[in-house]
């Protein structure tokens, strides 16, 4: 056993009112450059929907993420290493930037200088990146919002598959829910896989992937590693960025910038311990429906005497393991089991994960004859079909997500018969079989949600490990000549090479 | 200025060719990039990049190994002057028209695509457009190899270039009497380097030939000074 620590979110989608604040915050924050108009390191899409960039769940297309061979090894789903060196030149796998968007910006300037005309001046739109006028704008990063555009090119959603999407389109049983999206921080990243330069990883002490700026030499092979395609190249800087977890946030105890400013109190963030030893076994399940079975297998329940006495040994801190005991995550993932991966078939074991919407009964003039299961509605009449949810988030397999959404409407019987008529109804809970006491904990948890509940971050323990005088006037992303240290030691000639000290390689 | 221009201006070249890189790497590893513009424009790139490299690496290689081989080690092998100039005619010949093909591909994308044309640089367009007059000088010279295809003028092109590595002060005379093409070519070839640490080209000296010796696919780096004892 070779404990670790992640740093873990869990989005309920059942909450999500798709407002786009996390987006807009995280765009404020991180990528309002040039190079990166644009990227959205988080981002919200209507589903079904082909999403941003389009079509990015089709892996058939993009080739991203990992792949069983029929020998049974693990690769990386765009091939080989000699295969991804082979296509260094020109790599077949990567979006051009049309599959996002092609940013613009508006001639407001016109509004004001324009000469007296017979008609009202407009400001037309103009592109960012080669400054040219764009007749037409063709696409945005929320180009399906609410359901905008023909249902026939929206239904090449890739998580229809398997379904009898026709009927979807009419008008009657049409159905919504939003997905927001962002790095998802995996245990076993297809990006980092995929870089040649060695330039992208993940820190030991809590997780978070990244990717090291000075390191990368921008061979693009993580743009098209990544499944969900949220490592963005920078056309600018020619680099490779992607959401950081705000890490500085989280390394002070504040959550990150979407998960602090969402209205709705969706977001999650808490800490995980896991199993090193058991992500590349795990990752390569046989079958893809086994892979969130065999992520569950990999985390470490932090209250297990034995798995605390290895997480002393293998260097976790105390309030770590204190945070993992009281992390939201583990109970919403691992104790309730209404949290679950976005797309496990990739094979990267995703850590950012995603609780299932309710959605209305199906077809309202039906609402007199539904399959009720006793005093709940079965979940299988819900307007949002439960395989598309499953495909979305455990390979298709339905069962996992209809028993959380059962539990998910238990705890609403339950409550609405605590409070509107002053009943304790244990059998309600019983039926999904959990109990009173627990049912009024993922009350507090996921419908209260109060700021505690949610963010349980501990502070990191950079003081252990480096010089804090040596940070300080740190630029982040930009060009950072000099810029890590207010001292100048020349190092082409001798001396120290870097007074901040990077963090090293482990195995 | 024959003696300055094949026999000093070649250190100067190479001086600045590796102080520069050294530098650059040094001092300023974020602008250490291939800035690609896949991304921006993949028409014509798919087919123009590949074509380009290829084209370019065997001509590299080719010089490296053609120009910089001991004469005797030819000798010893019992290969021909005649035969190592035919050898590198033919495949000079078709890995130059590649490069060139390819070159003008990525050099059109870049001067009529607005995108692309918006985000080069100066270095950006001018590196290309010397790499592809040297590619022209290059093809240029083969006509002239192929009225002495006996490899006698090559070897004059092997002792001034092994002169240079051996720091023999008479090197430039070796190619006191070859034609004005093969000058020029050399004179430009000497630009290339200078100019090489300031332009994108370092980006070859990056060659990811490490990924095949990383044991399996992840990176996981830690800040911790001293390992776990028990690991």
């Amino acid at each position: 056993m070779r404990v670790r620590a992640q740093i873990g979110m869990v989005l309920n989608l059942d909450k999500c009112i798709g407002c786009h604040t996390c987006s807009v915050t995280c765009k404020n924050v991180w990528t309002s450059r040039d190079g990166v108009e644009y990227a959205w390191f988080n981002n919200v899409e209507t589903k079904p929907g082909t999403g941003y960039p389009t079509d990015w769940e089709n892996q058939n297309r993009w080739n991203g993420g990992w792949e069983r061979t029929k020998s049974g090894k693990l690769q990386p789903k765009q091939g080989s290493k000699w295969r991804i060196l082979a296509n260094i030149f020109a790599n077949p796998d990567l979006p051009e930037i049309d599959d996002y968007y092609e940013p613009f910006d508006f001639d407001y300037d016109h509004l004001k200088s324009a000469p007296e005309m017979k008609a009202f001046p407009t400001a037309r739109p103009r592109s960012r990146i080669s400054g040219e006028r764009m007749e037409k704008i063709e696409k945005g990063p929320n180009w399906e919002e609410i359901l905008g555009g023909e249902f026939s090119k929206r239904s090449e959603d890739y998580n229809f598959e398997g379904i009898q999407k026709d009927i979807y389109g009419e008008y009657e049983n049409t159905f919504m829910m939003y997905l927001p999206r962002l790095c998802e921080h995996c245990l076993n990243p297809a990006c980092a896989a995929s870089c040649p330069s060695g330039a992208i990883y993940k820190r030991e002490e809590d997780g978070i992937v990244l990717i090291d700026q000075e390191k990368c030499r921008g061979w693009r092979m993580c743009v098209s590693g990544c499944p969900y395609k949220k490592v963005y190249y920078n056309w600018s800087t020619g680099k490779s960025e992607k959401c950081t977890l705000c890490y500085p946030r989280i390394e002070s105890g504040n959550p990150t910038v979407c998960s602090e400013t969402c209205v709705g109190r969706i977001r999650y963030i808490g800490v995980m311990l896991y199993d090193a030893d058991k992500i590349e076994a795990a990752a390569n399940a046989e079958e893809t429906t086994d892979l969130y079975d065999a992520q569950l297998g990999v985390f470490l329940d932090p209250k297990d005497p034995e798995v605390i006495a290895a997480a002393r040994a293998d260097g976790v801190p105390e309030d770590w393991i204190k945070a993992a005991q009281e992390s939201p995550i583990w109970k919403m993932a691992m104790e309730w089991k209404v949290a679950f991966p976005l797309h496990p078939e990739y094979r990267t074991l995703p850590m950012v994960w995603y609780i299932p919407p309710l959605s209305p009964i199906q077809n309202a003039a039906e609402a007199g004859a539904i399959g009720m299961d006793g005093a709940m509605p079965d979940v299988r009449n819900l307007r949002i079909p439960l395989k598309y949810l499953a495909n979305m988030l455990t390979a298709g397999d339905e069962e996992p997500v209809a028993h959380a959404l059962e539990r998910m409407l238990a705890m609403r019987a339950y409550m609405r018969s605590k409070t509107v008529e002053g009943v304790i109804d244990e059998t309600v809970a019983k039926r999904v079989g959990l109990d009173g006491a627990t049912i009024e904990d993922m009350y507090k948890i996921m419908a209260l949600a109060d700021y505690e509940d949610r963010f349980v971050i501990p502070t990191t323990h950079r003081e252990q490990v480096e010089e804090a005088y040596d940070l300080r006037g740190g630029e982040g992303f930009t060009n950072c000549n000099g810029c890590s240290s207010g001292i100048s030691q020349g190092s082409l000639f001798g001396g120290s090479k870097k007074p901040l000290k990077m963090p090293e390689e482990v195995r | 200025m024959h003696n300055f221009l094949f026999g000093i201006y070649p250190y100067i070249a190479l001086s600045v060719l590796i102080i520069g890189s050294i530098a650059r790497y040094e001092r300023d590893p974020f602008t250490w990039k291939t800035s690609s513009s896949q991304l921006l424009r993949r028409r014509q790139l798919m087919m123009g990049s590949v074509l380009f490299h290829v084209g370019v690496l065997v001509i590299f290689f080719g010089h490296l190994i053609g120009l910089l081989t001991p004469i005797w080690i030819f000798d010893a092998l019992g290969i021909s002057h005649g035969a190592k100039q035919t050898l590198a005619v033919v495949a000079g010949g078709i890995a130059g028209v590649m490069a060139l093909i390819g070159g003008l591909m990525l050099f059109h994308r870049r001067m009529t695509d607005p995108r692309i044309r918006k985000t080069s640089s100066f270095a950006d367009i001018g590196i290309l457009a010397l790499l592809l007059a040297q590619l022209v000088l290059g093809i240029g010279t083969i006509f002239v190899s192929l009225e002495h295809l006996d490899g006698h003028e090559m070897t004059k092109f092997m002792s001034w270039a092994q002169g240079i590595f051996t720091f023999q002060s008479d090197a430039a005379s070796h190619i006191a009497d070859v034609a004005w093409i093969f000058k020029l070519h050399l004179v430009l070839g000497l630009t290339i380097f200078l100019v090489f640490p300031f332009t994108r080209l370092v980006h070859m000296l990056s060659v990811p030939v490490r990924y095949f010796m990383r044991p399996g696919y992840q990176i996981v780096r830690s800040r911790r000074t001293k390992p776990l004892s028990h690991r």
